[in-house]
């Protein structure tokens, strides 16, 4: 579905990717994760074209990423960062539908598909009318990801979701969105630095460090078949609370 | 705020129209337009020769008080004024001082070239000329400067600028021989009272002073003819027309310096307006009656308003159309934007009167360089606010539109500047409430307003007048300031007033 080809990037003189070569199956939830600064945001951020690589390709459904292509294919894209990034001056309601407008949707699509979101994101249509000052803040990150369910896009990239919500939203808000990737069927690259959040979702874990990818398989892979030395130490570092494969209950 | 522009532009479009109609140039068949100087003479004149060209059946304008003879000179040249009093010294010595031009036959044909011509001489010569008071020049006999020779006792006060002008004292004391040395200077409007005190005997002063009368003085006669003339005339522009010139030359030799005076006197000492001296005079003299319209209070109110909301709001509206673009363009531009910051930056460092008077070669006088003038000083705050609302977008909320998939435009549209809108609109706040204040300056090029009172009201020193611009000044700043509070609640979307109040 999505697939990085010999891809590198850098900022000012450093190096932040070093040449990365990565595959994204369809109908898959990949977890990135890694250390803070391996690169793993600009990683996302280069597959929704928001950076250029230095050097290589990102293709998208076999077509290589390019300015002329882009927005089109982001339309394809659905983005949910931290805390949502949801637009102040917009209702939630203006929030999801604000693509839909420009794409010109007529309005009785518009409304059908905002009830199915509110179902499937579990937000009261009444909420929609809040502006996102006056939302909570699992409730942002519901309503940002209606904004990118929005289109019915293929992809869903989610950056750091969950990172600033509290233990107790964010255990259920997990539960939640497994559901929904797993009854929607699409295909999801989620960033984290979270161990077990990578292992509760991901289908494959794509471990990063320093601008480079360390191991890239499910979780039994990196336990059982560290690649080398860092993986086994990334792995103890975050042990604690751990549940190989199952729900990852508290770590704060 | 896109839909809400959407909703105002009509009316905005409409009122920008009214007041392009209000103050864009007459056309064909306009009135014939008399200009006239920010001195009460200059403006007495303008008002004799508005009366006397309207009996011969055209409408005339009276731009009264436009500034000094630059001002005035250019406005001539360009056609924006028909006509308007001068003096042959002012003609000989600052326009056109590089020729020599002794006689009035020469004079005459140095303006023809030019396409303007000039009446014979009124009849006053306003110049400068020694002054006594009537009793003590009696008593010791003196009736010219050269009998100021025998009296060395006598102490002289003179203006500061006569002092130093080598035209003024230093020439005048060699041309006459005289004596004195109890010689002061003093400031002009100072001179008078020091001379009804008896701490100076005698002083320079213009020949058609209103205070000659109130306070009794004997002009010396320049017997050995010192000082140059500066007969007064008017000057016009060939198309002037021959039944409005017929008119103007019947003042021709009507007014002596007596009856100059007089009239300076009613006007500046005792407050009677400009129109009603002129009337008064030409029905004495040629037995013309006039109705002088008197307006009242309000209406005078009502029609300054008028100008002056035509000078803000259109120059406003222009910078809206103009900074909020450019503010944009700067932002998606920076290299581009710090050029564009600079140079409005630099465009507000000309002092507003510079810039008036800058304008008048381009644009005339009147609203429109006035209008321009403003226009140019509403930019900066409008793009520099423009330019800092769209900087200090979060930069993760500029990915999310981009993310989206939206084009540069809906981004712009949709999210950008809806979410610098509060900025946007306190900059344009800005520049409303400065602009109010600055346009009362356009009544120094004939743009009328709230500035034309206080003009007047400065000139003749009446407090009162001043206060009839000023005070509506100050108040139309503040609903100005209020208004746009009220804009903002209408104009900045609800979520972003949440988003700011902390919680």
């Amino acid at each position: 579905m999505l697939s990085l080809e010999a891809v590198q990037k850098g900022y000012g003189g450093g190096s932040v990717l070093q040449p990365v070569d990565l595959v994204i199956d369809r109908g898959r939830t990949t977890a990135i994760i890694g250390p803070s600064g391996c690169g793993k945001t600009t990683l996302l951020k280069l597959m929704l074209g928001l950076l250029w690589p230095d050097a290589g390709e990102v293709r998208f459904d076999g077509q290589a990423l390019s300015p002329r292509n882009v927005e089109a294919l982001r339309h394809r894209i659905g983005y949910v960062i931290q805390e949502g990034g949801l637009f102040p001056h917009l209702s939630a309601r203006g929030n999801v539908i604000l693509l839909a407008e420009h794409l010109g949707w007529r309005r009785d699509a518009i409304e059908r598909r905002l009830q199915d979101l509110c179902q499937l994101a579990q937000i009261e249509p009444a909420v929609l009318r809040r502006y996102p000052a006056e939302l909570s803040g699992g409730q942002r990150q519901r309503v940002a990801l209606m904004r990118a369910l929005m289109p019915d896009p293929d992809v869903l990239l989610l950056d750091e979701p969950l990172a600033a919500l509290d233990p107790m939203i964010r255990f259920q808000l997990q539960g939640e969105l497994k559901a929904i990737f797993e009854g929607l069927g699409k295909t999801v690259v989620l960033v984290t630095h979270d161990l077990a959040e990578a292992a509760f979702f991901g289908d494959a874990i794509v471990l990063l460090r320093a601008g480079q990818i360390v191991q890239q398989g499910t979780l039994e892979d990196l336990v059982t078949r560290p690649a080398e030395a860092f993986v086994e130490d990334f792995l103890r570092a975050q042990r604690a609370g751990l549940f190989v494969g199952g729900n990852p209950g508290r770590h704060a | 705020m896109p839909g809400s522009l959407r909703r105002w532009s009509g009316p905005i479009a409409l009122l920008l129209l009214a007041c392009i109609a209000v103050s864009g140039p007459a056309s064909a068949g306009e009135p014939v337009a008399v200009g006239s100087k920010k001195f009460t003479e200059s403006v007495i004149l303008g008002e004799l020769a508005s009366h006397g060209i309207r009996q011969s059946g055209r409408a005339t304008v009276h731009r009264e008080q436009m500034g000094g003879t630059r001002v005035l000179w250019s406005a001539l040249r360009r056609g924006d004024i028909d006509l308007y009093p001068e003096y042959t010294g002012t003609l000989r010595q600052e326009i056109f001082a590089d020729h020599a031009l002794p006689t009035r036959q020469a004079l005459r044909a140095a303006l023809a070239e030019l396409g303007l011509a000039m009446t014979a001489p009124l009849g006053f010569n306003n110049t400068y000329a020694i002054g006594m008071r009537s009793v003590p020049a009696e008593r010791l006999g003196i009736r010219a400067i050269s009998d100021l020779a025998a009296h060395p006792e006598l102490t002289l006060g003179f203006s500061n600028e006569f002092m130093d002008r080598e035209d003024g004292w230093p020439g005048l004391r060699r041309a006459y021989d005289l004596p004195h040395e109890q010689v002061r200077g003093l400031d002009h409007a100072l001179a008078y009272r020091a001379l009804a005190r008896g701490t100076i005997d005698a002083t320079d002063l213009y020949t058609t002073d209103a205070e000659i009368q109130r306070y009794d003085l004997r002009i010396l006669k320049d017997d050995r003819g010192y000082f140059p003339d500066y007969e007064a005339v008017f000057i016009y522009r060939h198309g002037l027309g021959p039944d409005a010139l017929t008119q103007l030359r019947r003042l021709e030799g009507r007014i002596d310096e007596a009856a100059m005076t007089a009239m300076n006197a009613r006007t500046k000492l005792d407050g009677v307006p400009e129109t009603r001296v002129a009337a008064g005079f030409l029905h004495k003299t040629l037995g013309l009656d006039l109705q002088v319209a008197g307006t009242t209070a309000v209406e005078r109110l009502v029609h300054r308003t008028g100008e002056h909301l035509a000078l803000v709001v259109v120059s406003l509206s222009s910078a809206i159309v103009v900074a909020v673009p450019a503010g944009v363009l700067a932002w998606l531009r920076p290299r581009l934007g710090q050029a564009i910051l600079a140079a409005v930056g630099i465009v507000q460092t000309i002092p507003p009167l510079a810039l008036l008077v800058f304008m008048i070669p381009l644009l005339g006088i009147g609203g429109p360089p006035a209008i321009a003038a403003l226009f140019l000083y509403s930019l900066l705050p409008i793009l520099r606010n423009t330019y800092a609302g769209l900087q200090d977008i979060p930069e993760h909320l500029r990915e999310s539109a981009r993310a989206l998939g939206l084009p540069l435009r809906a981004r712009l549209r949709r999210i950008e500047i809806p979410m610098a809108s509060r900025a946007i609109l306190a900059g344009i706040k800005t520049s409303a409430v400065v602009n109010v204040g600055t346009a009362t300056l356009g009544a120094l090029i004939g743009a009328g307003g709230y500035g034309q009172p206080i003009l007047t009201g400065i000139r003749l020193d009446d407090l009162g007048l001043i206060l009839q611009g000023a005070v509506p000044a100050a108040a139309l700043a503040l609903i100005t300031q209020g208004m746009f509070e009220l804009l903002e609640r209408g104009l900045v979307p609800r979520g972003l007033r949440l988003a700011s109040t902390p919680r």
